[in-house]
């Protein structure tokens, strides 16, 4: 407890500006939102469709990050819990980005807790992004397959394989697109480009 | 030449700690025509003063320069000193060594190089200062008041009470305002009509107020003391002078179902109308959109479609060829008190920057309405006659949410600032409820409790813990329709949890924005207002009231939200602002205005063209018999602000600013 | 009318009979559908979710692509992918650096020219010919319109519509001959993208959605995105098992509507792929049709 709230700025250092360092002064870079906007009146966490499957609520987030509470935030199964539905950035009274802000704390943590990242997501977005990286474009089957392997539930949906291959939904050949090498420059290049 | 004496103030540390005064008092009693320098700790104390006046007589000084604070503290300060030595007090100027050196230098030397330069510059300019005086302009002692609403009705009855004549001018057909909407009021609950219409009817028989009831401000002339204003009186249709308002007109109109705007389109009126029954002026008009009469006219029909109420009229008072007619009032001071409206939560808005509420349905849920509504519903005069029944299917609703800050504290709907008054009404709307449906549960939602007033804090604990208000902390996210009850999506960000409720009836606090048409009406007056339309006060502290067009005060929520406490505040304060203009028949004011050199102007009147406040006139000069000469440019003096930008503009050097002539601009620049 | 064309991964795959009644419409409605040459996917939420440059350059690579080939506008027909292409195109608009960043990844030069339209979008410029070439079979089917989270969200990036009361999907429902319902879900979240990773998640939050449009007496739901599409029609029968099995909700992709709506063979739609038959909607419109031909015998 007394280890993470002594990142607490206290009122003394509020009165210079944020350390650069700081995770919100990082997310503010990244995102160009201040988090100071943010009056936590929880009308983001009212309409979000997975509050009540979170840890913390979208407003507790956007709360620990004004107090850069950085450990707490970003071990947080709450922000992998966000669909990006814009509910919170469409309605925010302050024009606020919760689901932006989200995404960049998202980024953050799997830089610097990647093994907090909650396994079964972290292995669908690998397992998502390499099938983008090794054929250009997604192969569900492949996809699953692959997801699967990295730590996903090994017999939820198996049973729907016949009926999806009944219906023609899935196909077995992935094919890669013409620029591939292309695209996987782009994947090296992104990896590689620090955030602002 | 010249006999100027140069006084240069330390203010404590605040110059002297930057500037050598010293030095500067010294180098600049070198100059030509200085004939006495000395600097002090503190020139604006009383032996500072002392020093000026003894220096004035005894070396007969005949102009003086304090090198000190911006003339904005002290120039008066020093001017009266010299006055009072015996020297014209527009001998006497400043040098700002406060704010524009010491306070924004740090090096001395090159500080103290400054403030010799400033003291230089308006040491050489002085030397062509000439004397000034005073310039009086007569007061028209009676007062315009703009709006009747509890604001303007107070300002007025202060004022007539003062002994002072009052025009109150009123948009609608009767005075009361939004105060006669209201149930009871916070934070004692007394009921609103009866602590107002006795005030209404005191408006009525007051014998220095004159009531122009549904009646508008056309255009506005002329300067403090001496404004003329054209009120254009709306076609009521029925004749003031024979109505005795008995009211048969009224109960026969054929045409009940219009919405009525007194009970916020809850309950009926008729097309002739009073609003309400207690109205000031109790005389009916015609709303001419939805009279049968009228629309079979703009239709074109040739036949008389009806014509009840003129024919049930004893008096023979119904007007149907009236028409709006003007009238000019010469007044010498004006009261804005034009008040509020409520925020509109629907899709569409006046202003580009407001946006409505699509998640709270745009208003289109029916049993969702706003504060005023709730007050018509829980008026023992209101449409329910005061039991709080549901619009959609006259049930009791047996759980009402209150929604706090919709609109208000809300950039993303365009209106950032607060309303003030809601988080009050909300807690009294909570009691009212409670007191009326026993069984009934009121939940509200609101970001801050904001209830700073005698009495309005304990006011908010006894909703919560007499009435038993269930006060939740956030906003909530979305309102639909789920069968008859509406489902509220919240949060209580005070628990961590997420609150959905299934609500009878949703109550919105709105925010609270300036009349429509203010800034039609702030531009005739020439009154500043803010990107929301409230009107700026002169100073946010020191001159609440007043406007920077001298003679125009400030009362009530056209100012900014406002509730009834503050409103009669203001309104009372305005009065004594109005009263203290109208103690004197003769206004002062400073002579710093612009002149005309009648041999040179040539007439091309660019001067009028660009002056901001229409003080140039023109003036036909003649021969001793008559026969014209030319026509010249003319400054009136009361509306003359000194701005200068005639002056500037003048192709012939025609035009001069007093205490700003371009010998005196010219020379002081070359000083430096 | 020609347009560029982004299908997207699921258009190959799972929501093939979202392609499939595409182009049968495309092709009814004279617009030819000019694909992108070697289109990649476009990050989806795995993209933005971990790496914010590759949520851009992804989408930046398609629409470069798009602008070499002189598209002007390119139809993304899924929501999702939609929302990666629009936001990557303003991304880029908006801010300087990104625009020089991401010519940098992709080491060409690109004026960021393309613009990206949504199904509905392009639909609701079409409403006029769907409404001229309408054989008005569906009289009286009564469908919701869900819209998802990011078909008209957020409106920054959308700039179409009204992101809390929406009405395009209606106009084009009604156009095509149907009637839309008045309902409360249109705008909530199925759980999109945890179709695999939080199943119990999407259950949940479609399964609110589905009670909403039976409560409304939707005989069908329109939806425009593939993932929407599976998470209300691949999920269902597990929804439905929790619900005391009621009526199965046929789930139909905007354009198999429409192309229903312009008396196209059901066998050209796709609709077979579904895993809740739309059959209930097929027969409906048979019944209508018959009612239709014996009024005018009679």
């Amino acid at each position: 407890m007394s280890a993470e709230h002594s990142s607490i700025t206290s009122p003394k250092e509020h009165t210079s500006a944020r350390p650069q360092q700081s995770l919100s002064s990082q997310i503010q870079n990244a995102t160009g939102l201040d988090p100071a906007c943010c009056y936590q009146c929880g009308k983001c966490s009212a309409g979000c469709p997975m509050a009540n499957e979170m840890d913390l609520k979208t407003h507790q987030i956007i709360r620990l990050l004004q107090l850069d509470l950085d450990e707490r935030l970003l071990a947080s199964e709450a922000i992998w819990m966000c669909l990006t539905c814009e509910t919170c950035t469409t309605r925010c009274p302050n024009q606020f980005d919760p689901a932006a802000v989200i995404d960049a704390l998202r980024e953050a943590a799997l830089k610097k807790v990647p093994g907090r990242v909650p396994k079964r997501i972290s292995a669908f977005h690998s397992a998502f992004l390499d099938q983008i990286r090794m054929h250009g474009r997604v192969f569900e089957f492949g996809l699953v397959a692959s997801y699967k392997l990295r730590g996903g539930p090994l017999f939820a949906d198996v049973e729907s394989v016949p009926s999806m291959l009944s219906r023609g939904k899935l196909t077995f050949t992935p094919k890669k697109i013409e620029g591939i090498k292309a695209l996987r420059r782009i994947f090296e290049q992104c990896a590689t480009e620090k955030s602002k | 030449m010249s006999r100027i004496g140069v006084f240069i103030c330390h203010c404590g540390e605040n110059i002297g700690r930057t500037v050598d005064c010293a030095r500067v008092a010294q180098s600049l009693g070198d100059l030509p025509g200085v004939v006495h320098s000395v600097d002090y700790k503190y020139m604006c104390s009383d032996p500072g003063q002392v020093l000026i006046k003894q220096a004035i007589q005894e070396k007969n000084l005949d102009g003086i320069v304090v090198g000190a604070c911006s003339p904005h503290m002290h120039e008066k300060t020093f001017r009266k000193a010299a006055a009072s030595a015996g020297l014209n007090p527009f001998l006497c100027e400043m040098a700002n060594l406060r704010e524009h050196c010491s306070w924004i230098h740090e090096d001395r030397e090159l500080a103290t190089e400054k403030a010799i330069a400033l003291g230089r510059f308006i040491v050489e300019k002085i030397k062509y200062n000439r004397p000034l005086s005073t310039i009086y302009i007569p007061v028209e002692r009676r007062a315009l008041v703009i709006g009747g609403g509890i604001a303007g009705i107070q300002a007025a009855l202060d004022i007539a009470d003062g002994g002072r004549d009052v025009i109150l001018v009123e948009k609608e057909s009767s005075i009361g305002g939004h105060m006669s909407q209201l149930s009871e009021t916070f934070p004692t609950l007394d009921c609103s009509q009866c602590i107002l219409t006795p005030r209404m009817v005191e408006v009525a028989q007051h014998p220095r107020i004159k009531l122009l009831a549904y009646s508008e401000v056309e255009s506005v002339d002329g300067y403090i003391g001496n404004f003329q204003v054209k009120i254009r009186r709306k076609a009521r249709s029925v004749d003031e002078t024979k109505c005795n308002g008995c009211g048969e007109c009224q109960k026969n109109c054929p045409n009940k179902k219009i919405p009525s705007e007194f009970d916020q389109g809850l309950g009926t009126r008729t097309a002739i109308y009073v609003p309400f029954p207690q109205a000031v002026p109790n005389i009916p008009v015609i709303d001419r959109a939805s009279c049968a009469l009228f629309r079979g006219r703009a239709k074109g029909v040739k036949k008389v479609v009806c014509g009840k109420c003129a024919e049930v009229c004893g008096r023979n008072a119904v007007d149907f060829d009236q028409q709006d007619s003007f009238v000019t009032e010469k007044v010498g001071a004006i009261v804005v008190a034009t008040g509020y409206q409520l925020y509109s939560i629907g899709k569409s808005q006046e202003l580009d920057i407001l946006r409505g509420y699509g998640e709270y349905g745009y208003g289109t849920i029916p049993d969702v309405i706003d504060g005023l509504q709730f007050e018509r519903l829980a008026s023992a005069s209101g449409p329910t006659g005061g039991k709080i029944l549901r619009p959609s299917d006259g049930k009791e609703p047996k759980k009402i949410v209150f929604l706090q800050c919709i609109g208000s504290r809300d950039p993303a709907k365009g209106i950032e600032y607060c309303s003030k008054i809601c988080c009050m009404y909300v807690a009294k709307h909570t009691m009212l409820y409670h007191h009326k449906v026993h069984d009934g549960k009121a939940v509200v939602f609101y970001m801050d409790i904001r209830a700073g007033g005698k009495g309005y804090d304990e006011f908010v604990r006894r909703a919560i813990e007499e009435s038993h208000a269930l006060y939740l902390r956030g906003r909530v996210s979305r309102l639909s329709r789920d069968g008859d009850v509406i489902r509220v999506q919240g949060f209580d960000t005070l628990s961590g949890e997420p609150v959905v409720i299934n609500a009878d009836m949703v109550v919105l606090a709105t925010a609270m924005r300036p009349q429509p048409g203010i800034a039609a009406l702030a531009q005739k007056l020439s009154v500043s207002y803010d990107q929301h339309g409230f009107l700026n006060e002169a100073h946010p502290k020191l001159r609440p009231v007043e406007t920077n067009t001298a003679g125009v005060f400030l009362a009530g929520a056209c100012q900014s939200p406002r509730d009834i406490p503050d409103s009669v505040a203001m309104a009372s304060a305005t009065a004594s602002k109005v009263l203290g203009l109208f103690s004197k028949e003769l206004l002062e004011r400073e002579p710093l205005i612009a002149r005309v050199d009648r041999m040179t102007c040539t007439g091309c009147f660019h001067c009028e063209r660009v002056c901001p406040y229409g003080a140039v006139e023109r003036k036909t000069l003649t021969d001793s018999k008559g026969r014209i000469i030319k026509v010249i440019a003319e400054v009136n003096q009361g509306v003359c602000q000194g701005c200068g930008t005639c002056q500037a503009t003048c192709p012939s050097k025609s035009v001069e600013l007093d205490g700003f002539t371009d010998e005196q601009i010219y020379a002081a620049v070359n000083a430096i | 009318m020609n347009i560029g064309y982004f299908p997207g991964c699921s258009l190959h795959a799972t929501a093939r009979e979202y392609a499939e009644s595409l182009t049968a419409i495309a092709a009814a409605l004279d617009i030819k559908l000019d694909e992108i040459k070697d289109w990649a996917c476009c990050g989806a939420t795995s993209a933005h979710s971990t790496n914010h440059m590759l949520s851009v350059a992804l989408p930046a690579r398609t629409l470069m692509l798009a602008e070499k080939q002189n598209l002007g506008r390119v139809l993304a027909p899924c929501a999702a992918c939609y929302n990666r292409l629009a936001s990557a195109r303003q991304a880029i608009a908006k801010d300087k650096e990104i625009a020089g960043r991401i010519q940098a990844i992709l080491g060409q030069s690109f004026e960021n020219s393309v613009q990206v339209l949504s199904i509905a979008q392009l639909l609701s410029e079409m409403t006029g010919e769907i409404r001229d070439k309408c054989k008005r079979p569906l009289r009286n089917l009564k469908v919701a319109c869900y819209y998802g989270c990011l078909l008209v969200r957020p409106p920054e990036i959308c700039q179409f519509d009204d992101p809390e009361s929406p009405s395009s999907l209606e106009n084009i429902v009604k156009a095509a001959g149907a009637t839309p319902v008045q309902w409360d879900m249109a705008l909530e979240c199925c759980g999109g993208g945890f179709s695999l990773s939080r199943t119990a998640s999407v259950v949940r939050l479609s399964r609110s959605i589905l009670q909403s449009a039976r409560k409304a007496g939707a005989q069908a739901i329109v939806v425009a995105c593939p993932m929407c599409h599976s998470n209300l029609d691949f999920r269902q029968g597990a929804i439905n098992m929790r619900d005391n099995a009621p009526e199965p909700m046929p789930i139909l992709f905007l354009s198999q509507l429409v192309g229903l709506g312009l008396g196209l063979d059901p066998a050209r739609l796709g609709l077979s792929r579904h895993f809740v038959s739309p059959q209930p909607v097929l027969n409906f419109i048979n019944a209508v049709k018959l009612q239709a031909e014996d009024r005018e015998h009679a």
